[in-house]
């Protein structure tokens, strides 16, 4: 178990390493010098004159632009493992602080989404397993795909014209924020529920597209599963069809779901930028994509660095979890 | 004994089986003809004329005689002698008219106005080009990329799959659609940037099937058999491997469409796609947002094309996931 974790901690190592050139690459995209810029933003309007030359200036002094490339390389290096990412350009606030205010908001919003697709598709998945082809099954995989293939913003703008008070119809739920502005006064129960009340609309447009894609999987995982001799050895014996179920098949069909966490984690980290941007929650996404539109290096920067790093060490994460739960994962394997 | 039949006779047999594929397949099929023929549905100018020098279809080419004539005048109240057929939308999508702002459907406006008094419908047609166009680029160039990668990763193993594979890593731990906005905000948004930044952000699942695919097959006795008659390695991937790794891809690239419409009507509605001049459905949504509460049709009918467009190519995808899998053949 040990030299598991020791070996795929030293996998890292060229992935990391990998993730810093990466974001290097995208750091030298930027324009580097004022008349770039200035073209840039004539051509789309965001930045005065000054405030061009200005950005330019910051940008040079921040990644040492006039220096040899290696030496350039160097100073990103360093910035990534200090986690010193400088000051905003907007604000001039430290970029770790923004991040810091934005992280939970986006934990909070991501985490509640996948735990309701994963209390959604599991059940649903399981179900429409134990009857493949079936009417139920057959409903299932064409409503899914009809929630998977409904845009978000197109979801949320009906949504906020049905229940957000944007039409003539409901006006149950509040469309901006994350919380009330001065939801600090509350006791600790009213603060969440406020923040509860905050997230209906949002958690909504976020849910409905995972259920296809993790029930599907649910159901392929347990397809799998049900085949096997021991959940006919369960049946045979006599066992009621819930208990070879939930207990013999179920148990083992989760294994594989549990990688798919790796994959949902990027997400989770770097936030849902339309979503959080309809709903003007200042998440990660809002907070992204506002830097994108400001052009503030810094905060991109550091944004893309630390979800992709997040990201890296919780896939880590999902692979030794991966190998305590199934005994069968061999630990010298990768 | 069934007579023997090439395995796409065998997927095609189960594709067509179900009438919702079938449906969808002919839908992304009329989808690429309203794309190719956008300027014969929606125009201003008329299809087929006659006048006086003779025939002339200036939906096609603008005749010389008809340069800086007013078409809206022009084809409303023809001159005398003058025949035309018209368009079945005769409207063009960018042109305003201030007269008849946020008009609700109607026959002279099938889907309505927008806020500029531009026709919807014409702009749902012209946004197809767009939309389909971004889709099928994209893929086809994320698709190109991840092959070669993947083909050399599988195929050759060693320290080239190590670095293929650490690089795969890497794009994965990057959340794809903040890339891509940062991405197009550095180089500037236009049609041609949306899809290769698409395209360079979404190889990363075809070079990981067609590497396992590879890895699967490089040992297996054909591969052999063609090493030993003195087949060249790109051969040997070509001629030998590809086709028998390819179906996967086959059932990925859909799904990849669609998503690569979605992330293109995404970043339209956020106001980092193609330049408002140019009619995308993402960007008609976003221009909806503020008649949402009294022009119901703006936001429903972009919204729908999207949504339609994603579903039969989702639909599409899964129906030949279900097609070639071998559990199922009969």
């Amino acid at each position: 178990m040990f030299s598991y974790v020791i070996k795929r901690l030293l996998l890292m190592i060229p992935t990391f390493f990998g993730i810093v050139v990466v974001t290097f690459a995208v750091v030298h995209l930027a324009p580097g010098d004022p008349a770039e810029l200035k073209a840039q933003s004539a051509r789309e309007a965001i930045a005065s004159d000054q405030a061009t030359q200005q950005i330019v200036a910051e940008t040079r002094a921040l990644y040492g632009l006039d220096k040899p490339l290696v030496v350039q390389f160097g100073l990103w290096m360093k910035r990534v493992v200090t986690l010193d990412f400088g000051t905003s350009f907007r604000d001039h606030r430290p970029v770790i602080d923004k991040i810091g205010d934005a992280l939970p908001i986006t934990l909070t919003l991501n985490v509640l989404t996948i735990l309701i697709v994963y209390l959604v598709s599991i059940p649903l998945g399981v179900y429409t397993a134990l009857k493949p082809r079936g009417v139920a099954d057959r409903a299932a995989t064409v409503g899914l795909l009809v929630l998977y293939s409904l845009p978000s913003f197109w979801v949320a703008m009906m949504l906020i014209v049905a229940f957000g008070g944007g039409g003539d119809w409901f006006n149950w739920f509040p469309i901006t924020g994350f919380v009330s502005d001065h939801a600090d006064l509350l006791p600790w129960y009213g603060w969440v529920a406020n923040v509860a009340w905050h997230l209906v609309l949002p958690v909504a447009c976020l849910t409905y597209g995972g259920f296809a894609f993790l029930s599907r999987f649910a159901r392929t995982a347990m397809l799998e599963v049900i085949r096997q001799d021991y959940v006919r050895t369960a049946r045979a014996k006599g066992l009621s069809e819930w208990c070879v179920v939930t207990k013999h098949a179920l148990r083992n069909a989760l294994i594989p779901m549990l990688t798919l966490m790796g994959t949902l984690l990027p997400a989770l980290l770097g936030g849902s930028v339309i979503v959080e941007q309809i709903f003007a929650i200042p998440g990660m996404g809002r907070l992204g994509f506002e830097s994108v539109l400001a052009r503030d290096y810094p905060v991109i920067m550091a944004i893309a660095t630390i979800s992709a790093v997040l990201t890296l060490l919780s896939i880590l994460i999902t692979d030794i979890l991966y190998a305590v739960v199934d005994p069968r994962v061999t630990f010298g394997k990768r | 004994m069934m007579p023997s039949q090439t395995y796409s006779a065998i997927v095609w047999r189960q594709f067509r089986k179900s009438r919702l594929a079938t449906v969808s397949l002919l839908f992304v099929v009329v989808l690429a003809c309203v794309a190719i023929m956008a300027p014969l549905i929606a125009n201003d100018r008329p299809l087929i004329m006659r006048d006086a020098q003779g025939f002339a279809a200036p939906a096609l080419h603008l005749p010389a005689r008809l340069r800086g004539v007013d078409m809206q005048l022009f084809t409303q109240n023809p001159p005398p002698g003058v025949w035309l057929i018209m368009p079945p939308i005769p409207y063009r999508p960018g042109s305003y008219d201030l007269g008849a702002v946020l008009v609700s459907p109607s026959r002279a406006h099938l889907l309505g106005t927008d806020g500029d008094g531009r026709d919807v419908a014409s702009q749902i047609v012209w946004g197809t080009r767009i939309s389909l166009s971004v889709g099928l680029i994209a893929v086809g160039l994320a698709v190109f990329i991840g092959l070669i990668l993947g083909a050399l990763a599988g195929f050759y193993g060693g320290w080239i799959d190590i670095v293929i594979s650490r690089f795969v890593e890497v794009m994965l731990c990057f959340p794809t659609f903040f890339l891509i906005l940062v991405v197009l905000a550095f180089v500037g948004p236009s049609i041609y940037n949306i899809m290769i930044v698409i395209g360079i952000t979404s190889w990363t699942g075809t070079a990981r099937l067609i590497r396992a695919e590879f890895l699967r097959l490089r040992s297996r006795e054909f591969v052999l058999a063609a090493t030993v008659s003195g087949a060249r390695h790109l051969r040997i991937m070509r001629r030998h491997l590809l086709p028998n790794a390819i179906a996967p891809i086959l059932v990925a690239a859909p799904f990849g469409v669609a998503g690569a419409i979605l992330v293109e009507a995404s970043l339209s509605f956020l106001g980092f796609g193609v330049p408002p001049t140019e009619p995308s459905w993402g960007s008609m949504l976003a221009q909806a947002q503020r008649f949402m509460d009294i022009a119901w049709w703006l936001t429903l009918a972009p919204g729908f094309a999207i949504f339609a467009t994603i579903m039969a190519y989702n639909l599409i995808g899964e129906t030949l996931r279900d097609a070639i899998d071998p559990n199922l053949k009969t």
